[in-house]
């Protein structure tokens, strides 16, 4: 029985002194989005080089963000879904999405030549819907006059792992699309009427560059970086637009609500590319729960300040949309609006 | 002199007796040690039954025996079937056995029969260990690269929707990934069929051929079948190389090269950004049909080894 005492005895010091290590510094953990991931961790590790808070961020997907941050296991999460009703009722307690860039959603195809096509909202919708089945079909021949289609079938690919672009990309298709909305419906895992899966950006770029006459979705940052083709879209206003960091940020600049939770997909601004979207950083809006010390709170506060204002230089080169201005402003009133103890926390 | 024996046999006994009081404890020691890790090992694994039960249990509720017969699987509309998946899962891994039999089993009669020793012998073992080592992630990169091109030019000439991923070929990935487990076993339980039986049947003037046949896979077939049994398991529960080649579709296959998902591949697509407590129980139920369809098969295997052994 002493053996066995010992045993446990050294166990628990070993145990002891792996968790002894952590903990020793003021940090602050965050969990979530895959998306804003190679941004988050460049303005990361500027911001404890310039400030010298440890900020860890665990890139585990919006899901996972908005259930770590439910479970008050981080300090915020990442995520590029809004929050949903239920979402909201099982956080117990007002929680505000701060956005912190734009991404871009473009559509990708493998066709002889890469050529530059354009696409009508409902044409991208009756793709995808299994609908339009041959690249030379009129309706995607008369939008391109000059470029010769060939008369294939259209492969369609999507991606397999629950995703924000997917959420993106069939929040847009709702919205253009009253048959998408009523068959299939928006959110990060759907229910697909057509096509092949590839899992996350790569397998999904993969089986497109491979299979003549596919068509599928990647975000922006995925296709410049690996120079894929993309297509131009129409927008709302009914100009063409080609996805370029400018156009996804011009599409956030317009009327947005004081919350911030809104949906960028085919928005009114003129200039704006129609598929894109917010990330947002997920925090309560009252930080004194779980224990949490008053310095924890004030630096997460000055962290989402310096993240929408000195941060948002390292977004462009990295391929990410800075914020717009009418975005910045919006993001000030709400981390202005963060409290401890019922007192704000930024004057 | 004497002095000196006389003190250095009482000091060898002394050094006996705390040997034997240090070996006393340790041995009890050493056998609590192995009680607990035995133990430990139960316990996990009933651990990981009702965890998995236990957070399913909204989606046990909602749907019942529905869920295994569901054929839609929407995670938008909140409506959960497994069907598909299950269809896919073992339609991938069985085809996958039949085709990694045709090369494990030449592979084991080969290395446990003809080739026991020396240099080639050695080379080929362990360039199959390695096979065992690649990280499925490598796998699925290269059935998606190289695998996907070949299968789609097979299914032109076929003249079925040239997609390339699918059911078959996420059949071949695995075939070629469960070969080691399959194959190592094999060898080792041909390698153990007693001399003198093969002699006999030699003496008798058996062709090498014939005591292949006739002796060495009878005695051996138990053993072999453990092994395929091992390779199935693997084959079951296989997701990173799966998904990247199966096409990812939730539809009911239709046939062998049609795209499909399994249910490990779902839950690793999904889990991360699933919210909503259905739609995480579902996945978690989908664990757990996953973890007893494999507890079914090996038990079925088991009672099979077992109805040959006794057979004999």
């Amino acid at each position: 029985m002493k053996e066995g005492l010992k045993v446990v005895v050294f166990f628990s010091i070993l145990l002891g002194l792996c968790s002894w290590s952590f903990g020793a510094e003021v940090e602050l953990i965050g969990a979530g989005a895959t998306f804003p991931y190679p941004l988050y961790s460049k303005m990361f590790d500027v911001y404890h080089k310039e400030n010298g808070a440890k900020i860890n961020y665990q890139a585990i997907g919006s899901g996972g963000g908005i259930r770590q941050l439910t479970n008050k296991t981080v300090d915020f999460g990442g995520s590029d879904a809004i929050m949903s009703d239920k979402d909201l009722q099982e956080a117990g307690a007002p929680v505000l999405h701060i956005p912190t860039c734009a991404g871009a959603v473009v559509v990708t195809y493998k066709l002889a030549g890469d050529p530059e096509l354009k696409f009508a909202p409902d044409v991208i919708a009756d793709i995808f819907l299994g609908k339009i089945k041959k690249w030379s079909d009129p309706r995607i021949a008369s939008m391109n006059a000059g470029v010769k289609l060939p008369d294939t079938d259209i492969t369609v690919v999507h991606r397999s792992d629950g995703s924000g672009t997917t959420a993106i990309f069939s929040s847009y298709l709702s919205k253009v699309s009253p048959e998408w909305k009523e068959k299939v419906g928006a959110g990060p895992s759907l229910n697909w009427p057509a096509g092949l899966g590839g899992k996350g950006n790569p397998g999904v770029a993969g089986l497109v560059q491979q299979t003549p006459g596919s068509f599928g979705y990647v975000e922006l940052i995925y296709a410049l970086q690996n120079k894929m083709p993309y297509g131009m879209i129409k927008n709302k206003k009914g100009n063409l637009v080609k996805p370029t960091i400018a156009s996804t940020s011009l599409a956030a600049n317009n009327a947005l609500p004081d919350d911030m939770k809104v949906d960028l997909t085919d928005t009114d601004a003129p200039e704006g590319y129609p598929i894109s979207g917010f990330t947002w950083i997920l925090v309560y809006r009252e930080q004194n729960y779980a224990n949490k010390p008053e310095e924890k709170a004030k630096g997460l506060v000055n962290l989402l300040w310096w993240m929408t204002h000195e941060g948002q230089t390292y977004a462009e080169p990295l391929h990410y949309a800075p914020l717009s201005k009418a975005a910045v402003g919006k993001a000030d009133k709400l981390i202005k609006s963060i409290t401890y103890k019922g007192r704000p926390i930024m004057k | 002199m004497n002095h000196t024996i006389a003190d250095a046999a009482v000091a060898a006994s002394r050094a006996k007796i705390t040997m034997q009081y240090r070996w006393g404890i340790s041995e009890a020691l050493f056998r609590r040690l192995l009680y607990f890790a035995g133990l430990v090992l139960v316990v996990l694994l009933m651990a990981i039954f009702f965890s998995l039960v236990i957070s399913s249990v909204p989606a046990l509720r909602q749907f019942g025996f529905r869920f295994l017969i569901g054929k839609t699987w929407d995670p938008v509309r909140g409506e959960f079937g497994a069907f598909a998946f299950l269809v896919g899962t073992l339609m991938s891994s069985f085809m996958a056995l039949l085709i990694s039999m045709v090369f494990s089993l030449p592979v084991s009669i080969f290395l446990g029969e003809y080739f026991r020793h020396g240099n080639a012998s050695t080379f080929m073992k362990s360039v199959i260990e390695l096979l065992a080592g690649i990280p499925s992630v490598i796998y699925g990169f290269w059935g998606l690269f190289l695998l996907v091109p070949l299968v789609r030019a097979l299914e032109a000439k076929l003249g079925v929707a040239p997609q390339g991923v699918g059911i078959f070929t996420s059949s071949l990935v695995l075939a070629v990934m469960i070969i080691p487990y399959a194959s190592s076993i094999g060898t080792e339980v041909i390698n153990l069929v007693p001399s003198d039986l093969k002699e006999a049947a030699l003496s008798l003037g058996a062709t090498r051929f014939e005591v292949i046949r006739k002796v060495v896979l009878p005695y051996a077939y138990s053993g072999i079948f453990a092994g395929v049994l091992l390779a199935l398991g693997r084959a079951l529960g296989e997701t990173m190389a799966v998904t990247m080649v199966i096409g990812n579709s939730n539809f009911l296959p239709t046939s062998i090269f049609s795209p499909g998902n399994t249910m490990a591949s779902v839950i690793a697509n999904e889990f991360t950004e699933a919210t909503g407590s259905l739609y995480l129980a579902s996945l978690i139920e989908l664990a757990l049909v996953l973890f007893i369809v494999t507890t079914i098969i090996n038990i079925l295997g088991k009672l099979i080894i077992r109805k040959m052994s006794t057979g004999k």
